[in-house]
């Protein structure tokens, strides 16, 4: 009949009028600042530098190798690399950036830095609200403020981060693994070659 | 005075304001003050309300969409209509280059102007009605049909085709509409027998034991209330009539070239007519200012007044919520091939309802006819349209 469809779309309205004060369920707004939606695992926005330890400076994982520099598409990370060398967390004497930059309004978050590293320095961070009334110093971020504790990234990547410390941790395992062959080794051919030099010579004291 | 009924003083609080304001002028000017305030209390009360709609509208098609709606300024977000105004005040006027520049000023004034001689002739409550002409209907409807002229002066004069097809629409549209508007007024007019609203108040309120005398539960005043539901809505151009303003094909129709405040008056003198269509309906069908059953007097006139002029502006909001826009083809044929011969029959029915007498006769037979053209006609009309199946066709 005429004015069927009508009522019945009317009464679909109301059912929406009367339930949205009802349930819950069908609101599904989230009311951004005061709510938040827990972002996905796998959300990214601009990438942060990892360090390791309580230090940021001393921490770094980046060793200035310049590799995400030359791969980032848009251009816009800026790496100054050190003159001198630091130990890095296992002690091992390495360049570090004097200056590492991020110009967050250049960068499209395509993460490729983050692939490329080999040194699992640069991760990607969750962190979205960057919004800034400074157009030019507020959107370049210097590495002070991309420095982020390995913690802070088993916070926002937790199964990633597991990968990346177990990774690490093989790695480490191995080169200590492999120093140590070297240093056995070099200590058995020093031991040898003392050996052979003792055979002409009088046998010398332990140490030295 | 019976215990049932509301204090005379709270009834009349309005009046006796006025007569108290009144009484400290001199005589001679007593009348005069005497308008004046109930100039000032239309110009206030319709506005004001018309800010509570908005945000209710809001809010409540946001509810229809499971949405929230406007909830951020202030408590549930009720001062939204003032951060409006104070945007829409601060806005710059913007006059197209080309445009006719004193046609684009009046217009809004002349809407608006035309917009709020309705409310003159509308008995808000019990003896309180501005001006108690006794062609109150025929004024209402003259200043009804001048919204028109406005419409258009606004979509000329903008020199913009989406204003000015806004307004042709626009114009077809409220003309079209105006008839069966008039003529399913003209049945209340028959059987009261006079255009004096007042006095088609009167003639419902009575009550037989709690049920009122309300025209809209007739068979001929209820197939009225809906003809003139709909002509109303489409003359109010409110959605789904909305074509005028049709914001995904015209911008905002006659309006486009209008910014800032004038834009805020258009917005106001279309919530206005919407009031006062509602108050027409509720005059002519609902029985105005009384109430719905004969206890619920203990409340006063005006309350049950605005209430159902509230209930109205729900019924708006609910169709907006509810209904797509038609096209306009649709809108004309609709006007054309089905509200209008459905009120000049309702005329007829009407006139045999009068001439049957008392009894329930006429109940049945009136209904019979409605219920049966009705039917009919809804049949005649989707037997026209080709409902069929739609077949798809493909690229191979």
């Amino acid at each position: 009949m005429l004015g069927e469809g009508i009522i019945k779309g009317m009464l679909e309205t109301a059912k929406n009028f009367a339930g949205s004060y009802v349930s819950k369920e069908r609101l599904t707004t989230v009311q951004y600042p005061e709510e938040r939606e827990a972002l996905p695992e796998a959300s990214r926005n601009f990438p942060i530098l990892i360090y390791d330890g309580p230090e940021w400076e001393a921490g770094l994982r980046c060793v200035a190798c310049q590799i995400c520099e030359k791969e980032c598409p848009p251009k816009c990370i800026l790496i100054e690399k050190s003159a001198d060398k630091k130990p890095d967390a296992v002690g091992k004497p390495q360049f570090y950036p004097t200056r590492f930059d991020i110009d967050i309004a250049v960068c499209m978050s395509c993460q490729i830095c983050v692939e490329v590293c080999p040194f699992e320095a640069i991760k990607m961070d969750k962190e979205f609200e960057l919004a800034t009334d400074d157009r030019f110093g507020g959107l370049l971020h210097d590495r002070h403020q991309l420095a982020k504790s390995n913690e802070y990234y088993h916070q926002i990547h937790p199964v990633e981060a597991a990968e990346v410390d177990a990774r690490l941790a093989e790695e480490r395992a191995a080169a200590a693994a492999k120093s140590k062959a070297a240093a056995e080794a070099a200590a058995a051919k020093a031991a040898a070659a003392k050996a052979g030099a003792e055979k002409p010579a009088p046998p010398a004291g332990g140490g030295a | 005075m019976s215990g049932m009924n509301v204090p005379a003083t709270i009834d009349q609080i309005f009046i006796l304001f006025t007569d108290w304001v009144a009484h400290f002028f001199p005589a001679a000017i007593r009348p005069i003050v005497g308008v004046v305030l109930g100039v000032i209390g239309i110009i206030s009360v319709f506005p004001g309300l018309f800010a509570l709609t908005t945000v209710f509208e809001r809010k409540g098609l946001g509810r229809m969409q499971n949405r929230y709606g406007p909830n951020r300024v202030g408590p549930f977000g009720f001062f939204q209509p003032v951060a409006d105004g104070i945007k829409a005040l601060t806005k710059e006027d913007v006059v197209p280059f080309r445009a006719d520049g004193v046609l684009h000023f009046l217009a809004p004034v002349v809407l608006l102007a035309a917009v709020f001689m309705g409310f003159a002739i509308l008995p808000v409550g019990r003896n309180m009605v501005l001006v108690d002409m006794d062609a109150g209907l025929l004024f209402f409807f003259a200043m009804g049909a001048s919204t028109e002229l406005s419409v258009f002066m606004a979509g000329w004069s903008s020199r913009n085709k989406y204003s000015l097809l806004g307004a042709m629409r626009a114009v077809a549209q409220m003309i079209s509409y105006e008839i069966p508007l008039l003529l399913s007024s003209v049945v209340v007019i028959m059987v009261a027998g006079t255009l004096s609203l007042p006095k088609i108040v009167e003639a419902q309120a009575g009550y037989t034991g709690i049920w009122p005398h309300w025209y809209v539960f007739t068979p001929w005043g209820l197939a009225a209330f809906l003809m003139f539901g709909i002509a109303a809505t489409s003359e109010t151009n409110r959605s789904p009539f909305d074509l005028p303003e049709g914001e995904s094909e015209l911008v905002a129709g006659y309006f486009t070239e209008y910014s800032g405040f004038k834009f805020a008056i258009f917005f106001i003198a279309e919530y206005l007519a919407m009031f006062s269509m509602s108050g027409i309906a509720t005059t002519l069908f609902l029985g105005g200012w009384s109430a719905p059953l004969s206890f619920l007097n203990v409340l006063p006139s005006w309350f049950w007044f605005f209430s159902k002029v509230m209930c109205f502006i729900f019924i708006f909001i609910w169709v907006r919520g509810t209904l797509p826009r038609l096209r306009q083809d649709q809108l004309m044929n609709f006007a054309w091939k089905f509200v209008l011969p459905f009120t000049l029959l309702d005329l007829f029915v009407t006139a045999l309802w009068r001439f049957m007498g008392e009894g329930w006769a006429r109940w049945i037979v009136c209904s019979a006819i409605l219920i049966a053209a009705y039917v009919a006609m809804g049949r005649v009309g989707m037997f026209r349209k080709n409902f069929a199946h739609r077949r798809y066709r493909y690229a191979e």
